[in-house]
């Protein structure tokens, strides 16, 4: 029997690192190394080497990948868990290790570890706290021990200045969604064994798709520490273990909640869901004109949005071309909504409507806001039921209606912007009445409201035919 | 009615999904919040994956991810956003990843407003994160484009490698026009870098990390002849009524509707305008601008910014004529007018 034979998860050689090497960049007595052999140990033993993705972070194990032979991806600072998820999101089978020390997931990966476990992703993370940050020389860590000196605390930390070292199973462990959490230590043989049961514990939830499984490794850098292996075990133990408590803090049956994967549809019925309507049969398709530059004018809630939209239907119902923007930018003012409809035969080319040839104001801000604006011999709709005042220009034609009143009688005032269109339409013939019935069944949602709209059309047009016509 | 009128910002979502997009990514954000509120909808509606990431740092992160694993991955932002991802940019590049990122331009810097700006040009088209590397940029200037160029982006993403971006602004984000959808599902291939979580695809590596000097030196110029490949192969443009152009205006987005309707104006009062409108904002059409430069007098490139694009019209077309910037910022859009009678004044001097 082969004692100390290497984990079949592990590469043999190391030939990233470079050809024919048998040996780790970690210095002697590190954790690393020992982390490494437990997480190779229990993907062997799980038989799940083909299935995994080993996220290495940044820091001193960002070189994992010279190891582990399994699907490698590297990340950047921090992000080795968003960076799992993706992968997680991408291929439902994989299990995922998301590798990390105390900088990169206490540190500058705080957000993306906190996220990550509260959505209870589907990862083994695996968090290297060995109070300093290694890769970089020996700064301050999150985790460094309050007096502890490093290259950024040279006279050590204090807490007023640096605050206290963080606790992340204690944090984590406020989360509903995670299912394992367990802090386990490298300071002894003995130790070492309930941490290579936490690390199979951690990757056996993946399998079982438990969900968010976390194994914080207090791990010793003896380098950085400024100690000898042996010594900085011992200083593992006896300094490390009293703040960050051992043990398990949670070991979930079930996991709180399972994300539902819903089946991709097919092709034909993607194609389906973004289908366009079916031929309207329209009776007639009146030639247009002149291009059409419409401003529709309200206050928020009238409906002007979707009046703009409603006209923009007809328009390519009618096979013509159109433009519908909201009001947006420097023209928003005075707290009125509005929407700017381009209808053309032609390719639009600024959608901006600037100089109206026909001003649908619905309230009287938007008549004050918009009146100059209409070109010369253009047309503004006058909505008498909110505006008292009359146009002061001579240069338009004004059309007075009461359309508040007129889609009140129809059965809905909100339907005072279809009133005002079918007179629109009415007015300048762009686009026909029959268009405007034959698409607000399309584009009203509340099946309730098709016939009072439709209604509200109709006592627009006769009323248009017996007090508009004609009138200057 | 086989044409349907869809807001820009949906458009996207739509071109995305039958472009075979299956994941997306995000973090709302005014003026390209609707992108992720169709995608919301439609991803996860129709079994594709949608995500709200915690912030945009972790959602470019997802992306790459997500992209490792050979996904077709996406997502919307607008500058801010964008800023925040530019890490995450560098190491897609890096690591040559297929990535689609639709960039509805506000107005900055810092918070700016959420009027439009085009500000993110420089970002954007010149990188944006470090390193030497360049990515893709489309830029639609219309609801039917926002859908086409997202259909087309993720092949195009696939075939060289890289981030593609879709630069647009918070008009072409907000209009509804006529789109024709496409009417072809098409799908992810299987790549032979991607990490499947599978025995084939075990050996793959993805990283952006190459501590020889040697090796990220070889790494770099590679990437450089790539792009290179991508100048000679990918570079897009539209031109109107250049045939007699005296005068040219240069535009994108919605600064480009903006000219267009000035060129017809201007024609109208004898004034022998045209328009080059590149759709491709790198790779540049350089080469076209230069020969259209021994044709007209001067070109006018119009934007809402501090003239980013216009640097490198001056660079293409070497400085052999004068380029002249109309410029707006801070969330202010040119009417036409304004354009017309301005360049009327420059055009007849």
């Amino acid at each position: 029997m082969v004692k100390h034979a290497k984990p079949r998860a592990f590469y043999d050689e190391f030939f990233r690192r470079g050809p024919g090497e048998k040996n780790t960049t970690y210095c002697p007595g590190c954790g690393h190394g020992n982390a490494h052999k437990l997480i190779a140990e229990a993907i062997t033993e799980l038989g799940i080497q083909d299935r995994t993705v080993f996220i290495s972070p940044v820091g001193c194990s960002v070189f994992a990948y010279y190891y582990f032979d399994t699907g490698n991806v590297q990340a950047a600072h921090g992000r080795a868990p968003a960076v799992a998820t993706g992968v997680a999101r991408a291929r439902e089978d994989a299990i995922l290790i998301s590798y990390q020390g105390d900088g990169d997931l206490a540190g500058i990966g705080m957000g993306a570890i906190m996220h990550a476990a509260n959505r209870g992703e589907h990862m083994a993370v695996f968090f290297i706290n060995n109070a300093i940050y290694g890769m970089t020389g020996g700064q301050m860590a999150p985790t460094t021990l309050v007096g502890q000196r490093t290259l950024t605390t040279p006279d050590g930390r204090t807490a007023g200045r640096e605050g206290f070292p963080i606790g992340m199973c204690e944090i984590l462990d406020k989360l509903t969604a995670p299912v394992f959490i367990e802090r386990v230590s490298l300071g002894d043989p003995g130790r070492i064994i309930r941490a290579r049961r936490a690390v199979k514990k951690a990757l056996t939830n993946q399998v079982d798709r438990k969900g968010f499984s976390f194994v914080e490794i207090l791990s010793p850098c003896p380098i950085n520490w400024k100690m000898t292996p042996v010594e900085a075990r011992k200083w593992l133990i006896a300094n490390l273990e009293p703040l960050f408590p051992l043990g398990s803090f949670r070991n979930l049956e079930e996991p709180p909640a399972a994300y539902g994967y819903r089946k991709p549809v097919s092709d034909q019925e993607l194609l389906e869901i973004f289908a366009a309507e079916k031929s309207l049969n329209l009776e007639s398709r009146r030639g247009l004109v002149e291009d059409q530059y419409v401003k529709i004018a309200g206050f928020g809630g009238q409906g002007v949005m979707s009046a703009g939209v409603l006209l923009a239907n007809c328009a390519i119902a009618e096979e013509n071309n159109a433009t519908w923007l909201p009001s947006y930018g420097p023209e928003m003012r005075g707290g009125t909504a509005n929407a700017g409809v381009i209808v053309s035969r032609d390719q639009i080319g600024s959608p901006v409507v600037d100089h109206a040839n026909f001003l649908i104001a619905m309230n009287g801000p938007s008549l004050d806001s918009f009146e100059d604006s209409v070109v010369p011999g253009g047309t503004i709709l006058v909505n008498t039921s909110l505006i008292d005042r009359k146009v002061r220009r001579s240069d338009v034609k004004v059309l007075y209606a009461p359309l508040t009143e007129i889609a009140a009688q129809a059965g809905l005032t909100a339907a005072a912007t279809v009133a005002a269109l079918t007179m629109y339409a009415a007015e300048t013939g762009a686009v026909s009445l029959d268009t405007i019935k034959k698409v607000i069944p399309l584009s009203i949602k509340k099946k309730s409201l098709i016939d009072v709209n439709i209604k509200a059309v109709d006592l627009a047009a006769e009323y248009h035919a017996n007090n508009l016509r004609g009138q200057i | 009615m086989d044409r349907q009128l869809i807001k820009g910002n949906e458009a996207v979502v739509f071109g995305a999904l039958l472009g075979g997009a299956t994941h997306f990514f995000g973090y709302p954000i005014t003026p390209a919040s609707e992108i992720a509120h169709a995608a919301a909808q439609y991803f996860n509606g129709t079994g594709r994956c949608f995500l709200q990431a915690e912030d945009e740092v972790n959602a470019i992160n997802m992306i790459y991810g997500a992209a490792s694993a050979g996904a077709r991955v996406m997502t919307g932002s607008s500058g801010p956003g964008i800023a925040l991802m530019a890490e995450g940019v560098s190491y897609l590049a890096g690591a040559e990843l297929p990535a689609v990122i639709v960039d509805v331009q506000r107005a900055g810097p810092g918070l700016g407003n959420i009027w439009a700006e085009q500000s993110d040009y420089n970002m954007v088209v010149k990188g944006g994160g470090h390193g030497n590397y360049r990515n893709i940029v489309l830029a639609p200037f219309s609801a039917q484009e926002m859908c086409d160029f997202t259909y087309r982006a993720f092949e195009i993403a696939e075939k060289y490698r890289m981030t593609v971006f879709i630069l647009t602004d918070a008009y072409i984000g907000q209009i509804m026009e006529p789109v024709l959808l496409p009417r072809e599902v098409r799908h992810a291939p299987r790549h032979d870098w991607a990490v499947y979580a599978d025995r084939e695809s075990r050996g793959n590596l993805v990283t952006s990390i190459l501590m020889s000097t040697e090796l990220l030196s070889e790494h770099n110029w590679k990437l450089q002849e790539k792009y290179k490949k991508v100048e000679a192969e990918l570079v897009e443009w539209e031109e109107y009524e250049t045939g007699d152009a005296e005068y040219l205006f240069s535009a994108f987005g919605i600064c480009a509707r903006i000219c267009l309707s000035a060129v017809h104006e201007l024609r109208n009062k004898g004034i022998k305008a045209g328009l080059l409108r590149p759709k491709t904002l790198f790779p540049f059409p350089e080469k076209r601008f230069r020969e259209l430069a021994k044709q007209v007098k001067s070109v006018v490139v119009v934007e809402m910014n501090n003239g980013q694009m216009a640097r490198d019209v001056e660079h293409a077309v070497r400085c052999s004529i004068p380029v002249l910037r109309y410029n707006w910022m801070g969330g202010m859009v040119p009417s036409t007018q304004e354009v017309t009678e301005r360049a009327q004044k420059d055009m007849r001097g």
